[in-house]
């Protein structure tokens, strides 16, 4: 059995005050000063901790941030002053794929590290776009296994990246196939590189430190890399893969040597370049780059016919087709391409990334159950440390979350990493709740997931389309 | 349930003796219907109006024209008193010769919609689902026709919420006392009592720890008040239930917290909890803070550690070890009906039969998207299959397997008022459980704190004595016998307007129902 992953978490608070969904509006004008004031009877004592009320009953406040939403205030104060509101700020965060909820689940992970839980069932819509159009599965009564979170048996989350061979050669009892280089990370995802929309804070320290903390791998532009100021840096290549820009500048050999993993843009010459590089860097696997758009699956089709170990595949930040009238979701491209690959007998010889709209931990499950090995994201470390996605970031401009300046590794990487032991925690529950025991075995299994459309046409079709 | 019971049956040739020594007297609640306000000092009004004090005149015409009595000029008062917005009809009113806001001769009389609507309530639950909801509780009435409160459907678009019932435009008399909504709980003619309901639903298990005592015994009150069922939940047998054991389900979960031979031969039914809707596929599990003595002391642990209950059993394996079980309680409970409840993987079919071979007389689907207690976001909204798809999938295949008619099916896991129970029965079950509803009804908004800290800081979902004392047990029972008798009214009106006398002659029939986006549009 392997060793089991164990991401160190700590809490680290926010620096800025939560946003929170809604907040108290408070009529002061007809105040009759109870001496046993509702505000001081809050179960949360939010009143107290915002440090309003009770020292200057004069000051006019109204309390945005973190309210808890019991309404037990408003039902209660004796002159029926108070008001619940929605908080505007909070109405605004993120876009629409990037929703408020999407954004305060993220800041809670990245602060306790922790699996978000709450009572009263579930409160959202029914299904949605994208990955909420898909249930994943659990098993009843019969079932292989049960993780670890009791103490039990334990869930790998490991996955490798690099060429399977599907026979091995042997002469004279020695292996004569050259077994090609292989990578195993512990966890399905990698870190991508920040995108062009969000450039002001500079995260790669912080990434590349979160990286290490949880034995994953961050993908650098070579264009950054000389500015990248990190004590010690020989340290973290492991967790390095460079992203060999074509304008870039050469990275030295002896560092490139101490990386795993390399990615380079699709483009006409894939194959001499990728030959060259195997020449000056055997032990190193490639990835080649593509974009997510009308033709990846013929590309792929090319590609898998050429000796390639690893394809990312990248759709825009919200997980959509890029430059298509109608975008489809990634999710069904990472299907086609899925199986394109087996069609070509090259499912195990090519490691399928996928990234661009993953933005909780229940979309690694179901981007893999698609087919992907692994999956690749950013925009969740940014959030990590409270970006609200406000997407003004340029060099200059105001950002709301403050982070114009370097950014605290202890504090960027510790909620980073908490971010990563939260969605670690939350795959295990998924995966144990289907029975399973290594994501490995979850890639392209849709079996283990409902996808909305199929049932409720298998379900409700033969009964309302009568 | 207990009368009757007693009545048709010599207990004790049914009971196992050492029960019968252990029995206590059983308590009778009156199913009385009469007013239970709201525990809270301020209503939570869907429409506010407001009044220019300097534009008013003091003449009265709002006083006389509105006919929900929201303007209060006592006699005598210079002044008017605070408007009992809660009560008024809103924008509906203006339609009609009584809006105040037009009748007012100097316009000194504004209405709004309150703000706080769009804080309240969610996609599942909306604000209007919850008042309407706390209104059947408090009068235990269904809504007068005119109100505009829109809790047939919540706002989750899809499921229950984009499918309708189908009415005949003018139905053929039937009358609502004829109606007869009541379920027979035992179809296996095993020689085990054919336990018959008052009403097509029972209460859902919540666990004391999970919930106060109070709640829970509110819960147990109003079940035996209305001739139905309540249950356990897998926190033990709280010796307080004892006096409505004829009315109690006792849980045998994975964890068996507090489940002792004693306490499974003290119930009617018992109910093997597989898995929970609310976390699929996952353990229960009940955070340190809320594992107060008490609830220690009644589940043989230890104070303030979390406790887990683990999944699955670690002895069923099969359907065969499922059979095993069964017999086990039919051993120790000879008068025992025996629950299955199971969460709804994509298989719930195969385990449903299955589960019907091996003994069970009620199989109990739960849907991921209810349940009450703490649970992972991420199950709750991406485990599982919903029930509004679980239904007909297990209905039409118990049908096919020819033992439909052998076993009962319930469904939970999102039924939240009588329209939803009309359409679980027209999609194949014959019965539903509740819970979330049950809460509602105690004043619970869905903040879905419970499981912060201390729990509920309405006092519903916690142990913490403190704020479990905001709800007493009469008023606790009274709610929920009130929003039952709402229930019961608003079913058999639905029965009557599609000209059905029973309850029975509704279940499988989806051609009462249409779905917005699936059925062909009727011109
Ligand atoms: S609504 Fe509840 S949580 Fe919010 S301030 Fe009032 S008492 Fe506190
Ligand atoms: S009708 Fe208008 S003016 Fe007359 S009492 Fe009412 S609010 Fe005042
Ligand atoms: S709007 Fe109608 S119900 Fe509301 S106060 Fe005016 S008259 Fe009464
Ligand atoms: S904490 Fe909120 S959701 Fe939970 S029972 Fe109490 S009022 Fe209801
Ligand atoms: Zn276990």
């Amino acid at each position: 059995m392997p060793e089991k992953y164990h991401i160190k978490t700590s809490h680290v608070l926010p620096r800025l005050p939560r946003i929170g969904k809604c907040g108290i509006v408070d009529w002061r004008e007809d105040c009759a000063r109870c001496h046993n004031c509702v505000k001081k009877a809050c179960v949360y004592d939010k009143y107290r901790e915002e440090n309003t009320f009770i020292r200057d009953l004069d000051e006019v406040h109204t309390l945005y941030y973190e309210c808890m939403g019991c309404f037990s205030c408003v039902q209660n104060c004796t002159k029926n002053l108070l008001t619940l509101a929605l908080n505007s700020e909070y109405q605004k965060l993120g876009n629409e794929y990037w929703t408020p909820q999407i954004l305060s689940t993220t800041w809670l992970e990245a602060e306790t590290g922790k699996v978000p839980v709450s009572g009263a069932g579930y409160r959202g819509k029914f299904s949605g776009p994208g990955f909420d159009s898909m249930w994943t599965d659990m098993s009843e009564i019969v079932r292989p296994t049960r993780d670890g979170i009791h103490g039990r048996e334990y869930i790998s989350t490991s996955v490798d990246i690099g060429k399977k061979p599907s026979f091995l050669n042997f002469q004279n009892n020695k292996l004569e196939t050259v077994l090609p280089p292989l990578i195993s990370i512990p966890f399905p995802v990698i870190f991508d590189m920040s995108s062009e929309k969000h450039t002001l804070p500079v995260l790669e320290p912080c990434i590349i430190e979160t990286a290490k903390q949880t034995g994953l791998i961050a993908i650098i532009d070579s264009k950054k890399w000389k500015s990248i100021k990190l004590h010690n840096i020989e340290q973290y290549l492991k967790n390095i893969a460079f992203f060999l820009s074509p304008d870039g500048p050469q990275i030295p050999k002896e560092i490139l040597d101490k990386t795993r993993l390399v990615e380079i843009p699709d483009n006409k010459n894939i194959e001499q370049q990728i030959a060259s590089i195997k020449k000056n860097h055997p032990g190193i696997i490639i990835a080649v780059r593509i974009f997510m758009d009308e033709k990846v699956v013929k590309r792929v089709d090319e590609l898998s016919r050429i000796d390639i170990e690893a394809i990312h595949l990248v759709a825009d930040l919200n997980g959509n087709e890029i430059n298509a009238k109608n975008p489809r979701f990634m999710k069904e491209i990472i299907r086609e391409v899925h199986e394109c690959l087996i069609k070509n007998e090259k499912r195990d010889e090519i490691t399928l990334i996928a990234g661009g709209g993953i933005g909780l931990s229940e979309h690694v499950a179901k981007a893999i159950i698609c087919g992907a090995d692994l999956v690749s994201m950013n925009l969740p470390l940014l959030i990590a440390i409270e970006c609200r996605l406000c997407e003004s970031c340029r060099p200059g401009d105001y950002c709301p979350a403050k982070l114009e300046t370097e950014i605290d590794l202890q504090y960027g990487g510790g909620r980073m990493t908490n971010l990563i032991g939260a969605w670690h925690w939350q795959l295990v529950e998924l995966m144990g709740a289907m029975g399973m025991r290594e994501v490995r075995r979850l890639r392209g299994d849709v079996g283990r997931a409902m996808f909305k459309d199929e049932i409720e046409e298998e379900i409700y079709g033969p009964i309302f389309r009568k | 349930m207990g009368r009757s019971l007693e009545n048709k049956i010599n207990l004790e040739e049914i009971l196992p003796c050492n029960t019968f020594k252990t029995r206590v007297p059983q308590v009778e609640v009156e199913k009385n219907i009469k007013p239970a306000p709201s525990r809270y000092r301020n209503e939570i009004a869907k429409y506010l109006i407001y009044r220019d004090e300097e534009k008013c005149i003091m003449c009265g015409t709002c006083v006389k024209t509105c006919t929900k009595g929201v303007h209060v000029l006592k006699k005598g008062y210079k002044l008017f008193a605070t408007s009992l917005s809660y009560t008024c009809n809103g924008f509906v009113c203006e339609k009609t010769e009584n809006f105040c806001v037009a009748k007012c001769p100097n316009g000194a009389l504004r209405l709004i919609k309150n703000p706080m609507m769009e804080v309240m309530g969610d996609f599942r639950w909306t604000s209007d689902m919850i008042l309407a909801t706390w209104r059947m509780a408090e009068t235990g009435e269904i809504l007068p026709e005119d109100s505009d409160f829109v809790y047939e459907t919540g706002d989750s678009g899809g499921g229950f919420d984009r499918i309708r019932i189908v009415f005949p435009d003018k139905p053929a008399k039937v009358d609502s006392d004829e109606i007869d909504i009541s379920l027979e709980l035992n179809r296996r003619n095993d020689g085990r009592p054919k336990i018959k309901i008052d009403v097509p639903w029972y209460g859902g298990g919540m666990s004391f720890g999970s919930i106060s005592n109070v709640t829970q015994l509110a819960k147990v009150r109003a079940a035996t008040a209305w001739n139905t069922f309540s249950c356990t939940g897998e926190g033990g047998y709280m010796e307080r239930l004892r006096p409505y054991d004829d009315h109690m389900i006792t849980q045998v979960a994975t964890g068996l917290f507090g489940v002792r031979e004693e306490t499974i031969q003290r119930v009617p039914i018992v109910e093997f909890k597989y898995a929970q809707g609310a976390k699929p596929g996952l353990g229960g599990h009940l955070l340190g803070t809320k594992n107060t003595p008490a609830v220690a002391k009644m589940r043989e642990a230890v104070q303030g550690i979390p406790l887990f209950s683990p999944f699955p059993f670690h002895s069923v394996y099969s359907i065969e070890d499922h059979m095993k079980h069964i017999d086990w309680i039919k051993h120790i409970n000879p008068r025992a009906l025996i629950s299955t409840k199971v969460s709804t993987p994509t298989d719930v079919d195969m385990v449903a039969v299955g589960s019907y071979y091996a003994g069970t007389h009620i199989i109990h689907i739960d849907g991921g998207y209810g349940g009450t207690g703490a649970a992972p976001d991420i199950a709750k909204k991406n485990i599982a299959m919903p029930i509004d798809y679980a239904i007909p999938k297990v209905h039409n295949f118990l049908s096919a397997e020819g033992v439909r008619d052998a076993v009962v099916l319930i469904a939970s896991g999102g039924i939240r008022n009588y329209y939803d129970i009309a359409k679980a029965i027209c999609l194949g079950a014959d019965g539903v459980v509740v819970g979330t509803a049950e809460l509602v009804a105690l004043c619970c908004l869905r903040c879905s704190r419970c499981e912060s800290g201390k729990g509920c800081p309405r006092g519903i979902a916690t142990t913490n004595p403190e704020l479990a004392s905001q709800v007493t047990i009469e008023w606790g029972t009274q709610r929920i016998i009130n929003l039952y008798n709402a229930w019961s009214i608003g079913l058999k009106d639905i029965l009557r307007r599609l000209e059905l006398k029973t309850i029975k002659e509704l279940r499988g029939r989806t051609d009462l129902l249409i779905h917005l986006d699936i059925s062909k549009k009727q011109n």
